[in-house]
């Protein structure tokens, strides 16, 4: 891979610049502030008593001896909440219907996975509060877990009992006439399959430290990330305080990908027992608790069916997908579910849709958005039914894709409808073709293809090219304030949010340079609820192109305050004042810096609005070698080319890109959030949940280009954080395949772990009745 | 219990329970946060110190046991503001994004080339597959290491670049 140099901070301009990350000189030397690294004076410590049960009916609780423990000052359960518990809101997408099945923020009643919040220990120190949590003791009658889908189809046993069913809600995907489509078709095939529950699994755990100024009325929250200000609305809310009062501190954020961040139970537990005992509170959880409690991802069934001509046209996709999003419908529980069935025709060109998505509860963890939410498993079913239709229609795998692409003139090119609730959408740019043959360039494809399924060495090579779309730049809105400081340095405040991506230093780059000012006079602050009057956040690749685009607009007031400030001591208009790198100039070439004018209080806040998603697309070829005795698959070689359209920094573009890549090979050959028939958590532990280690993937080569801008913003950005990890399931599974054709093995479940590739090839030599 | 040893250069003292793991000592009695804890059972190495020259697991590591031993942390690889030859060159090849994993992976570095400046990338991601990373994949992370190898050949590992 080539080595990217960090650049002299002040060229010019800033944007397309591989500027090494201001962020990087506090984390390097230990100077981070993470939420576990901040502490308050006098601060209490909580711990969670969490149920170890899936599903039941809470008939006593035991608190007498935790609350006795020596330096305990409260045992909270839903009792000490209040007359009602409040429950926690669906962020994005929310509906009326999905009342019944929101999540109390502490048990009552009833528990409906292992790990939920019973009641929470606050004591004078993190270990005499985990020693309490020993001598609680909870009775609770156990009843008929739910764990997988078939479990939650059969309605056998409800979360909700007065719902009457598991189905939480559902999406209706639509496009063209599907059902006239498939009448008309030469080749159909229908296929069901499976991706596994995995997540995002942040290195930094969760926590939380509030204190409540009893005198002001005001809470202060540190921990916060990805979507402060939602978090703050929400927990004004429960609390009964104005937003106002209530104010949320981002710190560093070791990653999110989607998991961390949302609001979960503890964001209301912390910050009520800080009131509740007038005393600042923290909470940090521990690994078991992550695997436990952060938010579940993937885990949806498809029984999906082609249509296609007899010369590879796709004509249309239809069927059913399941999403097993477990025990409640939490803050963005909807996204993954209707992106499964909404991107299913990807880069690719297909007229015809109509598929039934159910969001079916479980006993389960609840799920929400992980990187590539919804896309990654649509990419999956997607690519393994082309390659299926390709093989049984006898064309070239990479002809079958290039015949379907979306082609440039029919850009914008709408992407299938969603309801009950519609999320109009379409492909914005691209040359995805020119991108699928930019790529099998650099793969060395017309090689490769000379190894497809020979048997090398004990080891069976396979080789798959898959194209891709991410999608970016999520609405409705973001805002940012800047202030020319006394010194004439420019700060800029963006309620996009810093979650380990390198925003700073990509906004200070677009900053830099919309003001004209040099880098170094740049300094970025985010996320946190003081900075700016309303703020959205950092999730569905939005943060540089919705900050970034914030800061244009807000950089053109900047620069017409500083004009008019400049005009008046110069005596001129300010049509005549130029802007540029830091001084004002007059048209006689008189020049001010920005200093000698910042007494006048430079300063000004901008909203940018925008519906319409960015669109960053590739294509990925994998080269696998799977040994048929151990069923392991190694990664020989892993080539991805991606058009982000305007490259901001392409250091941290390729970060993100490889990032991103080796998440999605953790997520398609090791990780794996396994329950049993009982609803036990399985993989609660690092020695269990097997995430991606140094020696696993070290043979990828990504490239990012920046061929196409996105016409829908002044920036011409395209989001580009989830795009690494969206096509690897599908790419992988039909490199297997490809690898194992000569066994006629397909996979059609993720993950392809040892043990489940092993037990395909054992059933393939036995035939293909017996598996 | 009451016990002295040396952290950075700098004796220290340290009086609390018996059970306090060396990690929760340095971040919450010494306050030394730059060592993060990821998962307490020693797998992903957010917590590696420098323990008399070893990489050591610091929540597996009770504080009694480091009395008298010398230990180096993340805020003992450089002075001041500046940035060591290793650390130059994570930021030079983005070899960090959320920079939680960072301190342990720095730690675990220093204490190879330390001993083995002349380490080649196999054994590099041996070493380094102690160590989980979440956000960079890890390549990046490998060729920041072997850039700085060779300012452990010539001395100047602690030294700004």
């Amino acid at each position: 891979m080539k080595v990217l140099a960090t650049a002299p901070s002040n060229e010019t301009p800033a944007i397309g610049q591989a500027i090494g990350r201001v962020e990087d000189l506090r984390l390097l030397r230990g100077k981070g502030r993470y939420i576990d690294d901040i502490s308050l004076p006098g601060q209490l410590h909580a711990a969670i008593f969490r149920s170890s049960l899936p599903h039941g009916v809470i008939r006593s609780l035991d608190t007498e001896a935790a609350r006795k423990l020596p330096g305990v000052h409260a045992v909270i359960t839903a009792a000490e909440i209040g007359r009602t518990v409040p429950t926690i809101p669906v962020r994005l997408f929310p509906l009326p219907e999905y009342q019944p099945f929101l999540q109390p923020v502490i048990a009552h009643h009833k528990v409906r996975y292992v790990g939920e919040p019973i009641a929470m220990v606050v004591a004078e120190s993190p270990a005499i509060a985990e020693d309490a949590l020993e001598l609680i003791r909870a009775d609770i009658d156990t009843l008929m877990p739910v764990v997988s889908l078939d479990d939650s189809r059969r309605d056998q046993s409800l979360l909700v009992e007065t719902s009457g069913s598991n189905k939480g809600h559902y999406f209706d995907i639509s496009k063209g006439d599907v059902d006239a489509a498939f009448a008309a078709a030469a080749y159909t095939r229908r296929e069901r399959m499976y991706v596994h529950r995995h997540t995002g699994v942040t290195m930094e755990l969760r926590g939380s430290l509030a204190e409540w100024d009893a005198d002001r009325g005001h809470m202060t929250v540190w921990g916060a990330s990805k979507v402060p200000f939602a978090n703050r609305r929400i927990l004004a809310g429960m609390l009964e305080l104005r937003e106002e009062s209530v104010d949320m501190i981002e710190g560093d954020a070791g990653g999110s990908y989607g998991v961390k961040g949302e609001f979960f139970p503890e964001d209301f537990l912390v910050p009520f027992a800080a009131r509740l005992l007038r005393r600042p509170v923290k909470w940090s959880e521990d690994r078991r608790e992550h695997l436990l409690a952060i938010s579940h991802a993937r885990d949806i069934e498809a029984e999906l069916e082609i249509a296609c001509s007899n010369d590879g046209r796709v004509l249309g996709i239809r069927g059913e997908i399941w999403a097993n999003i477990g025990a409640y419908m939490r803050t963005s529980v909807v996204i993954t579910p209707r992106n499964s069935g909404q991107f299913i025709s990807g880069p690719y060109k297909v007229e015809n849709v109509g598929i039934h998505v159910a969001m079916q509860l479980s006993n389960k963890s609840p799920c929400g958005t992980y990187r590539g939410p919804g896309r990654y498993e649509a990419d999956f079913f997607r690519e393994r039914l082309f390659h299926l239709a390709a093989k049984d229609l006898g064309i070239d795998m990479v002809e079958f894709r290039r015949r379907n692409l979306v082609p440039e003139s029919e850009m914008p090119y709408p992407m299938p409808s969603t309801a009950p609730q519609n999320n109009p959408t379409a492909l914005d740019s691209g040359a995805y073709e020119l991108v699928l043959d930019r790529c099998l360039s650099d793969a060395g494809w017309s090689e490769k293809l000379k190894l497809q399924g020979k048997l090398i060495d004990g080891r069976y090579h396979g080789v798959a090219a898959t194209c891709f779309i991410e999608g970016g730049a999520a609405g409705p809105r973001e805002s940012s304030r800047i202030v020319i400081e006394r010194d004439g340095r420019a700060s800029v405040y963006v309620g996009s949010s810093g979650v380990g991506q390198g925003a700073e230093t990509i906004l200070g780059q677009i900053a830099a340079d919309a003001l004209d000012v040099p880098y170094d006079q740049v300094q970025v602050f985010l996320g946190s609820t003081t900075y700016v009057k309303e703020g959205w956040g950092s999730y569905h690749s939005r943060s540089t192109v919705m900050g970034g685009s914030a800061i244009l607009l807000t950089a053109e007031e900047i620069k017409q305050k500083l004009r008019a400030a400049a005009a008046m001591r110069f005596n001129c208009a300010p049509e005549e004042v130029e802007v540029s790198r830091g001084r004002l100039i007059a048209s006689d070439g008189r020049s001010l810096a920005f200093a000698d004018v910042s007494d006048q209080g430079i300063t000004a806040e901008e909203t940018f609005a925008n519906h319409r998603h960015t669109y960053a697309y590739g294509t990925h070829v994998a080269h696998v070698a799977v040994d048929p005795g151990t069923g392991h698959v190694a990664v020989v070689d892993y080539v991805t080319v991606e058009d982000a359209g305007r490259i901001i920094n392409p250091l941290t573009l390729h970060g993100q890109s490889i990032g991103a890549i080796v998440q999605g090979l953790g997520g398609t050959l090791l990780e794996h959030l396994v329950y049993d028939e009982n609803g036990q958590m399985l993989s609660a532990s690092f020695a269990d949940y097997l995430m991606p280690l140094a020696t696993d993937y070290p043979n990828i080569r990504s490239t990012a280009i920046g061929l196409r801008p996105s016409p829908f913003n002044p920036l011409g950005a395209k989001g580009a954080g989830e795009g690494g990890t969206i096509p690897v399931g599908g790419v992988i599974a039909n490199a297997v395949a490809n690898a194992l054709s000569s066994l006629g093995v397909e996979p059609l479940e993720l993950p392809l772990t040892p043990p489940r590739v092993w037990r395909m090839i054992q059933a393939a030599k036995r035939g293909p009745r017996e598996g | 219990m009451a016990l002295q040893f040396t952290l950075n250069g700098k004796t220290v003292e340290f009086s609390g329970e018996a059970r306090t793991t060396l990690a929760d000592c340095l971040r919450h009695h010494l306050g030394q946060t730059g060592t993060h804890v990821g998962c307490e059972h020693g797998v992903c190495g957010a917590c590696t110190v420098i323990v008399d020259g070893e990489a050591v697991r610091s929540c597996l590591m009770l504080a009694v046991q480091a009395e008298g031993s010398h230990v180096t942390t993340v805020e003992g690889l450089s002075e001041g503001e500046d940035l060591s030859p290793l650390q130059a060159a994570f930021r030079k090849h983005h070899a960090l994004q959320c920079g939680f994993c960072t301190p342990g992976i720095l730690t675990t570095a220093h204490a190879l080339l330390t001993h083995e400046p002349d380490a080649d990338e196999e054994r590099i991601r041996h070493v380094l597959s102690g160590n989980i990373c979440r956000c960079t994949g890890y390549l990046p992370i490998i060729e920041a290491i072997l850039d700085a190898r060779a300012a452990y050949a010539d001395g100047r590992r602690g030294k700004p670049a």
